[in-house]
């Protein structure tokens, strides 16, 4: 702390602000995190607990720290950075991949890759946009208005992450609304409650396709009939890999496809730009992963004592990476509080980085470009149907994105 | 340009891919590979962007001597 009483002028940050906030418009960042924007590397942010931990705000400095193997994801860590009362149903079961170091990491994330490759998610395409076409079908057939985060923006995801792990689709209400009590639950009790039901739930549906003599052709299945058969994955481990797979493949998608939908309706310049010329979208994507940078606050606790960007991390001390801060750091990205598809808005780190960046970037890609181009192409007056300060978004100690998004066209 | 890529860091994210579509492929187990006949980079720009793009650094670059 010694670094930040020497700092006096403006920058000085007098009192540390509370991390996570909830966002004042769900496409920028809380207007609480002005502090944060000074310029300064790290910053120092109070939890709901009281602790405090570091806030990394800077583009450079969240490369260089997110790729540091002296920091730890392992939740079941003691001092690991809790955001919110409920994380304690992940911390006391652990979780696969994203809250695991190497080695385990790198073993449990080989057995992944090859189902999750740019060629995979280009293979998949055509797949994606039946499954596309068919909602758009059946929501245009329902008629205006609609709900377009339960009609369109979560089957998307939920379906094809389905698909590709081979859990029923038919299932979808149950682990959809347990994915939603484990990751926005108002209690630690809900949350955890959430978590036993989807661990029965996966660890059910793994017996049963061990039981078949003919596998199935999703991911689980591969998984069950040859890394469980012999035994390079364990029955447990394999369930927790199922559920971050199933939570993390459609959560983060679906928010992406209806906050996405909302930021381009509230900027009708660059949604007419993008209607004109659809070879955009691909750059429009990156763009709206950077602005939107919808999984804020990704955490980690130092193993060791590290120097960075002039300041002390000290072992034993919690890290949040400021997604949203960081992905409008103004030495890498000019004017960043602004959408402009002509940027190159790679690079981002919404996605993260180092060994832990996002396994399904590749498919998210796809879903995205083929959810949002189909949405645009097919309703050419889409617009809300109720005024935009009425639509209610998510809090901000959970992945950022509407909770609703009542639509006309 | 000579291109190295570390198999035992690549954690297959495809960065590469993306970003070098005419250099860089993913293999069978999704690790980061070069194209056939494309193994100096074919002087395609986006090579740099590739490696800088890799959130691993499993991919270095290095002109050769003289």
């Amino acid at each position: 702390m010694t670094d930040l009483t020497d700092i006096t002028g403006p920058a000085h940050q007098a009192d540390p602000v509370a991390f996570p906030q909830d966002r004042t418009c769900p496409y920028h960042p809380p207007t609480g995190y002005q502090p944060l924007r000074d310029g300064r590397s790290l910053s120092r942010v109070t939890l709901f607990d009281g602790r405090e931990v570091w806030a990394v705000t800077a583009h450079a400095t969240a490369r260089a720290l997110l790729s540091d193997p002296r920091l730890s994801s392992d939740r079941r860590h003691p001092d690991f950075p809790v955001p919110a009362a409920r994380f304690a149903a992940v911390r006391d079961r652990g979780v696969a991949l994203l809250g695991e170091d190497d080695p385990e990491h790198n073993r449990q994330r080989r057995m992944m890759i090859p189902s999750f490759t740019v060629k995979r998610a280009t293979e998949l395409r055509p797949w994606i946009q039946r499954t596309v076409d068919g909602l758009l079908d059946t929501m245009i057939a329902q008629g205006a208005p609609a709900d377009l985060v339960s009609a369109f923006a979560l089957p998307v995801p939920s379906m094809v992450i389905c698909g590709l792990l081979g859990v029923p689709y038919t299932d979808h209400e149950f682990f959809e609304e347990q994915s939603r009590r484990l990751l926005r639950g108002r209690t630690a009790a809900e949350a955890t409650d959430a978590r036993e039901r989807l661990d029965a739930y996966l660890s059910g549906l793994i017996d049963d396709k061990a039981r078949q003599a003919e596998p199935g052709d999703g991911i689980l299945d591969e998984l069950v009939h040859h890394q469980l058969r012999d035994g390079s994955v364990s029955h447990a481990e394999l369930v927790s890999l199922a559920l971050i797979l199933l939570v993390a493949g459609h959560e983060t998608t679906a928010n992406m496809i209806s906050l996405g939908t909302y930021t381009l309706l509230q900027h009708p310049d660059r949604l007419a730009e993008l209607r004109a010329d659809p070879a955009l979208l691909p750059a429009a994507v990156e763009e709206l992963m950077r602005m939107l940078s919808i999984a804020e606050g990704m955490q980690r606790v130092a193993l060791e004592d590290i120097e960075i960007a002039g300041t002390t991390i000290r072992a034993g001390e919690g890290v949040l990476f400021s997604t949203s801060v960081i992905n409008r750091d103004p030495t890498r990205y000019e004017a960043p509080d602004t959408l402009d598809f002509h940027r190159s808005a790679r690079h981002h780190v919404a996605f993260g980085f180092g060994i832990h960046q996002c396994l399904g970037q590749n498919l998210a890609r796809a879903e995205l470009e083929i959810a949002l181009g189909s949405l645009l192409a097919r309703l050419p007056r889409l617009r809300l149907a109720i005024p935009a300060d009425e639509v209610r978004f998510k809090r901000g100690d959970t992945i950022q994105g509407m909770l609703e998004l009542p639509v006309t066209w | 340009m000579h291109i190295d890529i570390d198999k035992d860091v690549c954690i297959g994210a495809g960065q590469c891919a993306l970003a070098a579509p005419g250099v860089f492929t993913q293999d069978d187990d999704g690790f980061s590979a070069l194209l056939p006949g494309r193994e100096d980079g074919a002087g395609d720009p986006m090579v740099r962007e590739a490696a800088r793009a890799c959130p691993v650094s499993a991919i270095r670059l290095s002109e050769p001597a003289g």
